[in-house]
């Protein structure tokens, strides 16, 4: 991973996209970060519009950092786990700023993890780090494909290890994947930024 | 794709041209909208873009319509509608005469369901509500209270969950694919443009709802919009933000007290 070593004094920024059969995958995930890491954690996953402040709450509980739910214009601090709330896009105003946005859908989503990726690749350029996870639609592809173009480093959960395969496979045929990652490999990574 | 000095360019014409003003709006979002445009109406390059928005003025008006936002929904986030059903109109309706501004209303769904909650608590008669947007388009539709029939059961589910008891379907009369609102309704309606960036206070309210504009404006531009806000209410007033908005940012949010957990908040 030579890249990883070359990359990782900048990285600022890991966002982390998931959908259907990707839950678990990031209980796992937040529930094993460092306490001391140095940068900001931004979640995008699917869900339904009621399930809002539940699960930010779960998080909550497995997590060492500090979760929060964005709200508009909120300064983006490192060490804390962000959650984009549900029914909006979420977007990057500028470096370490956080704006929303109640546009249509985007791949049928909102949030759309493409248009937040597609974001962060413009506002952090190589600074910024992708993961895309379990899901059964092509949303995050796009979007890795901006964060890759702007020199950010772009991962894909090991489609076995998905309880759906299909959105990290769209993501390894259409885009460059820098790495493909089971978890313990992604908890690794993250912990070594 | 245009490239954020392009954004910033576009965003001088309009106001050196035709005076209107998107200096304060959030750019992440703007230049998203701006290069949805551009795609869509397939220009070949940021020049033609630009010649064209210079000397057409037609499509001047579908910019302006087209970089802004207009999604809405009838009884979005049921829990707030809730708190103003049972904390923010019992509060109001003991006023000779209740006056609500909705300012940036859109297309109307929300202004359609105050109008409901009002209805459902027997003061619709002595209420008038005031709804504006920059966009005169969105206006139009408002106005006539046709909203599309295969939103109905999303509404009637979200109307449940705000605590309603009647059968939201009695509210509006169904033909083909759409759904005209009891003409009652907008006889207790004022519709008309309004830009919070640069027009004043006009009247004093009891309750002033302004959801999902402000994430669109940047702090300063936020801090100015509260001012105005501030003006046209009377103590004891409120006004309700969208559910991911917030007046922490604002100098004048000392003058308010928030409900709880909800983005309400009451003038002191
Ligand atoms: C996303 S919609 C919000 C509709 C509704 N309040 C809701 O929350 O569902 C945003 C609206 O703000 C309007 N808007 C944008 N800039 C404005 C301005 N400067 N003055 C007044 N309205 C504005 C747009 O035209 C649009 O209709």
């Amino acid at each position: 991973m030579e890249k990883n070593v070359i990359m990782s004094p900048t990285c600022e920024l890991v966002l982390i996209g998931g959908s259907s059969g990707s839950l678990d995958v990031l209980l796992k995930i937040i529930s094993s970060l460092r306490k001391d890491i140095s940068i900001a954690i931004v979640v995008v996953v699917h869900r339904k519009t009621t399930s809002d402040s539940t699960l930010s709450e779960l998080f909550s509980i497995r997590s060492s950092l500090p979760v929060k739910e964005v709200e508009d214009k909120d300064a983006i601090i490192p060490g804390v786990v962000y959650l984009a709330p549900s029914d909006y896009h979420l977007l990057f105003e500028k470096k370490h700023v956080f704006a929303l946005d109640y546009s249509e859908k985007v791949n049928y989503s909102r949030p759309s993890i493409d248009v937040t990726f597609d974001s962060a690749s413009e506002a952090y350029g190589n600074n910024a780090v992708a993961i895309l996870l379990s899901g059964a639609n092509a949303d995050g592809t796009e979007g890795l494909k901006a964060i890759h173009q702007q020199g950010g480093i772009t991962i894909a959960q090991t489609p076995e290890t998905a309880s759906f395969p299909y959105m990290p496979e769209q993501a390894i045929l259409h885009a460059p994947v820098d790495f493909q990652m089971s978890v313990e490999q992604m908890i690794d990574y993250i912990n070594g930024k | 794709m245009i490239q954020d000095e392009e954004v910033e360019v576009l965003i001088n014409d309009l106001f050196e041209l035709y005076g209107y003003d998107f200096t304060g709006y959030s750019r992440a979002s703007i230049k998203r909208r701006i290069n949805r445009l551009f795609i869509l109406d397939s220009f070949p390059s940021f020049a033609e873009f630009r010649y064209r928005l210079k000397v057409d003025s037609a499509y001047l008006k579908r910019f302006v319509e087209e970089i802004t936002v207009n999604v809405t929904e009838m009884f979005r986030d049921p829990l707030f509608y809730k708190t103003l059903r049972e904390e923010v109109i019992p509060n109001i309706a003991t006023k000779p005469f209740i006056r609500i501004w909705h300012a940036g209303c859109s297309t109307g769904e929300e202004v359609f369901s105050m109008a409901i909650l009002l209805q459902e608590a027997n003061l619709l008669h002595k209420a008038l509500i005031y709804a504006t947007d920059i966009n005169p388009n969105v206006l139009e539709k408002a106005r006539k209270g046709i909203f599309p029939l295969s939103q109905m059961r999303q509404y009637s589910e979200n109307y449940i969950s705000s605590g309603g008891r009647q059968d939201f379907s009695s509210y509006y009369t169904a033909n083909y694919d759409r759904v005209k609102f009891d003409e009652s309704f907008a006889t207790r309606m004022i519709f008309s443009t309004h830009n919070l960036v640069c027009d004043g206070s006009f009247n004093e309210f009891d309750l002033i709802l302004c959801r999902n504009v402000l994430i669109y404006f940047d702090i300063p531009l936020q801090n100015r919009v509260f001012e105005l806000f501030d003006a046209s209410l009377d103590t004891l007033a409120y006004l309700a933000l969208g559910s991911k908005e917030t007046m922490k940012f604002s100098s004048v949010t000392s003058n308010f007290k928030q409900l709880g957990k909800e983005k309400i908040w009451r003038k002191m």
